[in-house]
């Protein structure tokens, strides 16, 4: 007969299933890790290339000279700038006229629910200025997007100037068969929104703003310029978009080409590549940058201006200018070639970049790791709630010794107790499930009379602290209860539940659903009533979502290189909870409803479990 | 003295002369054609495949130079690339860097164009197979003394060559097309030029007389591409047609140059893949046959003033060449000696069951029943009947 119906090696299978099951659990978890961190190793990843044929083998000459007028008129920009006091509409359009574009603007604006104090703004109002240079020959059916953000005060000014230069030099070519499109937004990410929406005629964040009169067709890639100085020692890719999505790799590989050949200096978050990977200190390299676009990408919001396009299948990444303390500095005619090619490039794209992969960590940027390689690390966590699962299951089956009852009793015992077993367990798991989603829910939706950011995340964190003490709540709305079934009912409910919640976030945003599956998948594994109360209590505690994210946050500054000191980590903390509710009213990220609608409650089941009486 | 030197120096002269003409006279009839045609097809589109529609233009422009006219060049390619978007240069196709020369030009005349560059259409033009309502400029009117000349490029790999992206023709199907021809008299002698990966697979399968191929690499190996230009962005060539293209630029009508001199063209160290040729169904001699006999549209003029005794030399190229065409005596038509591929694969003995000889079983039977009654007596027979 076969393995499972056959019932005597189905008894020795869920037998050496109850007996090894921790083990295995603790064996698959540093599997799981150990895995997670191999991903770094370079022998375990694999170079880049050009997947896309029609941008393969060949390359061009570029021939942009004007650097110098670029500057110069980026210097006119910032001057304009100070004198308007926010972005001088008038001048851009009258510049990019100039340059033979069909120039618009989009007027926008937007209420925030409390005010930014990382920006420091509330009640926001501007103007998108963009221009449009129509192909000679092509029919208006395809787009390119170049953009660079006006930001107040000194920055991002050679941006705005490199822009008008390239279209300038753009304008008197005859091979662009798609039309181009040059964004100045204001606002950063809240200006990139609203010309957006606008331009594909969608409005999902309740954004006001005035319809587009100029479009240029299927927008099929877009590049955003931040750039702050007059030279340069190197180039810096950001990939990590909304939610964490991220472009396809070929961008990417497009960049990174390009780079090699103009001899620029190139950078994925921030860091230089390593040729050392078999010492210590190169692995180690390689691991931070990685950790760096893990813990950016977990945090779903958009690490630069193109992060918003990847939500319409817009490939889309930032270039930054950097200027450190190197010997070798670029000019800005380098960049303008840079840019260049890779404009002409993506002119002799027949479809959207596709042939490559959209789900990939890079450990440097010149190799990368793809979703084949990476989820068996999720894999093997989740696999430990699913082996809990099973073990909680068998428990459950069997049922309990009776031995002080008599052997008549037993019959009606048996057949009492599956009975017995159902109604206190519907009834014990439902309150505590609905409870916990009703406490997420007051932390997702808030209406204040008073917007004050600090009073918002405080009263998040009070509501979600105030969650703590459920159980004792519980325990009085439900009397018949406190029976060893239905701990391990709502427990089985509970694993199964985070199973499902954090294989569907690993499948949309894997450093986010890995993240959480390190803290929560412990939490799981080991909750009972039965562990020491205290001290499972304190590791709840810190295994919760909230301080995960604390965690996250003093990890990630210590990756940046400039570790914070505790208050200003606690401070920090505070400003991400805020950010969080801010990028889901603003753009629709999805992270803190995540968090507080469906992680938080499932992490309040169990710590019900643990306080059962 | 010298009046005599000089005399019978310019008697030489003159014999020498008149035996020169009726040498010239005799090559006349060696080739066996009368008119050329060539079949000129790129098969590639996209921007990024623009040293397709460059290799099959230089074919082109070379063939007309040589004297084919555009009523006897059928030409196919499968995009516009002087037209295109992207082309910097618009209306020209180049086929050196720094815009050496423009094989575009000012008078190319595209028969099938776009489109119309299918598997079907190539194949139809090949048998002629045409609907009436098609012009002659889309219809190979080639004759029984027809020499034709067929180039082809594109993507290819083993055995096939991709059609725009979403078709392929194989190398048993443009054999069979060329047995059509054959057998319809469609042409004198054809040559077969392929510039594609793996080209030599498709003429592997070609089993019709008078046929002889080309081709720019042999299976395994890919045929890679000559050098980009930098303002236009793309490769302008594939190396074997670009050597191609420099050997015909040397070739002028009354060239003597033959097909051996054709073989030789981009060895490997200058084409990195192994170009092939395949001259086994080829009943001339190679080295007879000249570029221009496929390459360009020679007439045939010799002047003199002296007559010749053309009957003479008639016979005299066909005792030289008693394979050409005219003179073939066609072996009795066995089917598996034309198609040496048709004959079955040899497959292992198939298994028959085994049988016992046929009496065995009878005697056998005979003797259990004499068994039979030698035990248990006579009377024992009535319980078998």
């Amino acid at each position: 007969m076969g393995l499972l119906s056959d019932p005597n090696r189905r008894r020795a299978l869920i037998s050496l299933l109850t007996r090894l099951n921790a083990p295995i659990c603790v064996v698959c978890y540093m599997a799981g890790v150990a895995w997670f961190m191999g991903l770094a190793f370079e022998p375990f990843t694999l170079r880049t290339y050009m997947s896309e044929n029609a941008m393969g083998s060949t390359m061009v000459e570029e021939r942009f000279p004007a650097g110098e007028r670029a500057l110069a008129t980026g210097r006119e920009f910032s001057a304009h700038k100070k004198k308007v006091g926010g972005m001088p509409v008038d001048w851009l359009v009258k510049t990019m006229q100039a340059r033979g574009l069909e120039v618009f603007t989009q007027r926008f604006s937007r209420t925030l629910p409390f005010p930014d104090e990382n920006k420091e703004r509330y009640l926001v109002k501007g103007t998108n200025v963009y221009g449009i240079l129509r192909a000679p020959r092509a029919p208006r059916t395809e787009a390119l997007v170049l953009s660079a953000p006006c930001t107040p005060g000194d920055n991002n000014n050679q941006a705005v100037g490199l822009l008008l230069g390239l279209a300038q030099y753009f304008r008197n070519q005859v091979y662009w068969a798609k039309d181009i499109i040059f964004l100045v937004n204001e606002h950063d990410l809240i200006g990139m929104q609203a010309w957006l929406e606008g331009y594909h005629h969608t409005n999902t964040t309740g954004m006001d703003w005035s319809p587009l009169q100029g479009r240029g067709g299927s927008i099929q890639a877009a590049l955003s310029l931040e750039l702050s100085s007059d030279v340069i020692t190197s180039l810096d890719l950001v990939l990590e978009g909304l939610n964490g999505q991220l472009p396809n790799l070929d961008l990417a590989n497009l960049f990174y080409a390009f780079c090699q050949k103009i001899g620029v200096l190139c950078t994925i978050q921030g860091k230089l590549q390593r040729n050392d990977w078999d010492s210590v200190s190169g692995y180690s390299h390689s691991v931070q940058t990685m950790m760096l676009m893990v813990m950016k990408q977990a945090s779903g919001r958009p690490w630069g201006d193109h992060g918003l396009f990847l939500r319409y299948h817009i490939e889309a990444a930032t270039i930054k200018g950097i200027n450190s303390f190197r010997q070798y500095k670029s000019d800005t005619t380098t960049i303008g070639r840079l840019l260049e090619g890779m404009y002409r490039k993506l002119n002799n794209l027949l479809e959207r970049l596709h042939q490559s992969y959209f789900f990939y960590l890079m450990p440097s940027l010149s190799h990368f790791v793809s979703i084949g390689y990476y989820m068996p690390a999720f894999g093997l966590l989740a696999v430990i709630l699913l082996l809990r699962a099973l073990d909680l299951w068998v428990q459950l089956a069997t049922p309990p010794p009776r031995t002080e009852d008599g052997v008549a009793d037993t019959d009606t015992l048996i057949k009492s107790a599956p009975s017995q077993m159902s109604s206190p367990g519907v009834l014990s798991v439902l309150t505590p499930l609905v409870i916990s989603h009703l406490t997420g829910v007051e932390v997702a939706v808030e209406h204040f009379p008073v917007s004050e950011t600090e009073a918002v995340v405080l009263t998040a964190i009070a509501i979600y602290t105030a969650g703590l003490a459920l159980p004792h709540n519980t325990h009085r709305l439900l009397s018949g209860e406190g029976t060893e079934q239905g701990w391990k009912v709502l427990k089985l409910v509970a694993v199964l539940y985070l199973a499902v919640l954090l294989g569907c976030t690993a499948l949309i945003n894997f450093s986010l659903g890995f993240i959480l599956a390190l803290t929560l998948v412990p939490v799981a594994a080991f909750v009972t009533p039965h562990v020491p109360k205290i001290l499972s209590a304190f590791i709840l505690v810190i295994l919760s979502p909230a301080c995960t994210l604390l965690f996250s946050v003093f990890f990630f500054q210590e990756l940046q290189e400039m570790p914070v000191s505790f208050i200003d980590g606690w401070m920090l903390f505070l400003s991400v909870i805020s950010q969080g509710i801010l990028d889901h009213s603003l753009y629709g990220s999805l992270v803190y409803p995540l968090i507080a609608l469906l992680v938080y409650p499932c992490w309040l089941l169990f710590w019900n479990i643990l306080f059962w009486k | 003295m010298k009046i005599l030197t000089f005399f019978s120096l310019f008697s030489t002269f003159l014999s020498a002369n008149s035996i020169n003409v009726e040498e010239n006279a005799g090559q006349f009839f060696s080739s066996g054609h009368t008119n050329n045609w060539a079949v000129l097809v790129c098969t590639s589109r996209f921007w990024f495949n623009y040293r397709h529609v460059a290799n099959t233009l230089s074919v082109y422009r070379s063939v007309k130079r040589l004297g084919i006219p555009d009523s006897h060049i059928v030409l196919m390619l499968a995009d516009d690339m002087a037209c295109n978007h992207r082309n910097p240069k618009p209306a020209t196709v180049f086929s050196h860097k720094n815009m050496e020369l423009n094989v575009y030009g000012d008078d190319v005349e595209v028969d099938y164009r776009g489109y119309e560059v299918t598997v079907e259409n190539f194949l139809r033009v090949l048998t002629g197979r045409l609907p009436p309502s098609t012009p002659r400029s889309k219809r190979l009117l080639s004759d029984d003394r027809s020499n034709i000349l067929i180039y082809l490029t594109g993507h290819g790999g083993n055995g096939f060559l991709k059609f725009q992206d979403s078709e392929e023709i194989s190398n048993v199907e443009l054999a069979d097309a060329f047995e059509q021809m054959w057998q319809k008299r469609r042409y004198n002698e054809l040559l077969f030029i392929i510039d594609t990966c793996q080209g030599a697979s498709m003429y592997e399968r070609f089993y019709s007389p008078n046929l002889m191929a080309l081709a720019s690499s042999q299976v395994g190996e890919d045929s890679l591409s000559h050098q980009p230009d930098l303002a236009i962005g793309v490769h302008l060539m594939d190396r074997y047609t670009f050597y191609l293209l420099e050997f015909l630029e040397d070739i002028h009508p009354a060239s003597k140059a033959n097909m051996k001199d054709l073989f030789k063209v981009c060895p490997k160290s200058q084409c990195v893949s192994t170009p092939g040729h395949r001259t086994d169904l080829f009943l001339r001699d190679p080295g007879s046959a000249l570029i221009t006999d496929f390459f360009g549209s020679v007439r045939k003029v010799e002047i003199t003033m002296e007559t010749i005794n053309l009957t003479d030399l008639i016979k005299e190229a066909e005792q030289k060449n008693i394979h050409t065409t005219a003179n073939l005596q066609f072996p009795p038509l066995h089917l598996s000696s034309f198609l040496p591929y048709l004959t079955p694969y040899p497959q292992k003995p198939k298994q028959k069951d085994w049988h016992p000889p046929d009496g065995f079983i009878l005697g056998l039977w005979t003797l259990i029943l004499l068994v039979f009654f030698k035990t248990y007596g006579i009377k024992h027979l009535k319980h078998i009947f």
